[in-house]
């Protein structure tokens, strides 16, 4: 009886070890190019190109001082902040309304064309767009590369905001309503304040998609407006690779993401997800 | 409140909407449609020659040649080996880590850093990963006697090697949605067959598997739309070559705008492209809402 108690308790020991195992393998395969990313931006050039120095060198600082100085990386970083941050509040702003009122008066055509937002290519909207631009000499205005990022975040924000104002019981403006609160009252006093989570995940994952944009400013941005997406993808190519400067620009511009990842983790899940676990 | 307040205030989830619905018909449907009517067009951008009216050329053209063609086959590939691996090892590492351990919140945040990393660095890094002479893969490879490979320049490899960041990138989604999923179904079905004496298999395979059966389908309409969508990483990698070997649907459309200022053609390729992606959503969607009709 002792003996069997005794082998149980090494057999779940040997369950618990092989599963901790498990996640940090899973955990290694996930974050190695993450961790590859880092370690190359701190590597001379010529480290980077000799195999023998995989793990072994003298990290350096250079690669990010030459992306700033000699790229002029400011710039692009303050680009896209700009377009990204600007194109988010405008988002939230015509799409928390329509989201609430697309939700509550369920305007189902319209939640359909959203959805077929998704669904578009993003180069069918480019092609002409982009003839009209150049028609127009418009390319690489600030205004309209962050009109054109509303295709990309205010979907998303309306995606979100459908069915979290849906999980917000009616009670509450029906009660507002018996006591004299006009629509518009409620809403700002009362749907708003209520919907302050969704309103974050909605905002951080529109400011997300935003940032990360490539294919809009790959044919719309000027030299002037270049975003850092675009910054980073001119480097290759020049003739002779400079990996340690890419790659230090990738560590830019995703660190701001994973910061946000790890503080607003599961905001960014809800966001992601929503409307999947609902079915 | 004044008169015109008060009206307003009646009608407004209209003044809600129609900001909203302007944006949409200006900057979605009017380029939809646009794409539409030049894909009947023979134009090369050039203020002084017109517009061409052509007919059906556009199209014919594309499936007179090859390109067209291999290039739906490699989208169809990408994205339906892609989702397959994705869904597999999604569905079962979730299954796995479905339970309380030490540091859980830790991995799921570390799940969300490959979708939401921007994919031109991600693109970049992979790139590193994958060079043949200086490349960490090659020299791991190298180490243990295998050949030299050319992960990104052997036309035959190039589109698996881009399928395999497609899998690193988003199989930690449906893992995170089929975890959500997981914690949303109810526990009583359980309980009963284990009174029945079910055993774990039986469990898993008639029971936790059918109801998650909607989280699933989602899962898979999101990612697959996506997936056949895919720019950003074959973009950034390739660019659509060596040659031709990357070139998916979308890529071959961007290329015929951009790189051969075809845009008549380009546009008879979105056209189609769209339709091959709407279907399929409509398929799925209707795939989803018959397995509903089960429970």
């Amino acid at each position: 009886m002792l003996d069997n108690m005794a082998g149980s308790k090494r057999q779940k020991m040997i369950r618990i070890t092989l599963f901790y195992l498990f996640v940090v393998v899973v955990l290694a395969v996930v974050l190695f190019p993450f961790f590859w990313m880092i370690l190359a931006s701190f590597k001379k050039n010529a480290d980077i190109l000799n195999v023998d120095k995989l793990f072994s060198f003298v990290p350096t600082f250079k690669n990010y001082v030459s992306v700033f100085v000699d790229y002029d990386f400011f710039k692009p970083l303050t680009n896209s902040f700009i377009i990204s941050f600007v194109s988010t509040m405008l988002a939230l702003l015509l799409g928390l309304p329509a989201a609430y009122a697309i939700g509550r008066s369920r305007m189902h055509l319209f939640s359909g064309i959203i959805l077929m937002i998704r669904i578009v290519p993003a180069i069918s909207f480019l092609v002409p767009w982009y003839l009209l631009f150049t028609k127009l000499k418009l390319t690489g205005t600030y205004t309209w590369l962050i009109i054109y990022h509303l295709i990309v975040s205010l979907p998303t924000i309306i995606w979100i905001m459908i069915p979290y104002f849906e999980s917000i019981p009616r009670d509450l403006e029906e009660a507002a309503k018996i006591d004299g609160a006009s629509n518009m009252g409620t809403f700002c006093r009362i749907m708003m304040p209520l919907s302050t989570p969704g309103t974050l995940t909605a905002g951080i994952l529109a400011f997300i998609f935003s940032w990360n944009n490539f294919t809009f400013a790959l044919i719309l941005c000027s030299s002037r407006t270049t975003t850092l997406p675009i910054a980073i993808y001119q480097f290759i190519s020049y003739s002779n690779v400079y990996w340690g400067g890419i790659m230090a620009a990738s560590v830019i511009i995703t660190m701001p993401i994973i910061i946000i990842s790890f503080f607003l983790q599961r905001h960014i899940i809800t966001g992601l997800t929503a409307g999947a676990v609902k079915g | 409140m004044n008169r015109i307040g008060k009206w307003l205030d009646q009608r407004l989830h209209y003044v809600f909407t129609i900001p909203t619905i302007l944006f949409v018909l200006g900057m979605v449907l009017f380029p939809i449609i646009y794409t539409f009517v030049l894909s009947f067009h023979s134009w090369r951008l050039s203020a002084n020659i017109p517009w061409e009216f052509v007919g059906l050329q556009n199209y014919v053209k594309l499936f007179s040649e090859s390109r067209f063609p291999v290039a739906v086959f490699r989208t169809f590939l990408f994205a339906f080996l892609a989702l397959f691996v994705e869904v597999i090892l999604g569905i079962s590492i979730a299954l796995y880590l479905n339970r309380t351990f030490f540091g859980k919140n830790l991995v799921k945040t570390a799940f969300l850093l490959p979708m939401v990393a921007t994919p031109v660095a991600i693109g970049m890094v992979w790139k590193l990963i994958y060079e043949p002479n200086i490349g960490i893969l090659n020299a791991v490879i190298r180490g243990m006697g295998g050949p030299k490979m050319d992960w990104l320049g052997n036309t035959g490899i190039a589109l698996y090697s881009l399928i395999a960041v497609d899998i690193w990138q988003w199989t930690p989604f449906v893992m995170l949605i089929i975890l959500a999923g997981l914690t949303s179904i109810p526990t009583d079905p359980f309980e009963s067959a284990m009174i029945d004496g079910a055993n774990r298999w039986q469990t898993l395979t008639r029971i936790t598997l059918p109801l998650l059966r909607p989280t699933i389908f989602t899962a898979v309409l999101l990612r697959l739309i996506d997936a056949l969508k895919t720019f950003d990483i074959i973009y950034s990698m390739t660019q659509g070559g060596p040659g031709f070997a990357t070139e998916t649907m979308n890529i071959l459309s961007f290329r015929q705008a951009f790189e051969f200022m075809q845009f008549g053609q380009s546009g008879a390729t979105l056209v189609l492209f769209f339709l091959v992606v709407m279907s399929i959503a409509a398929i799925t969607i209707k795939l989803k809402s018959k397995t509903e009709v089960d429970f």
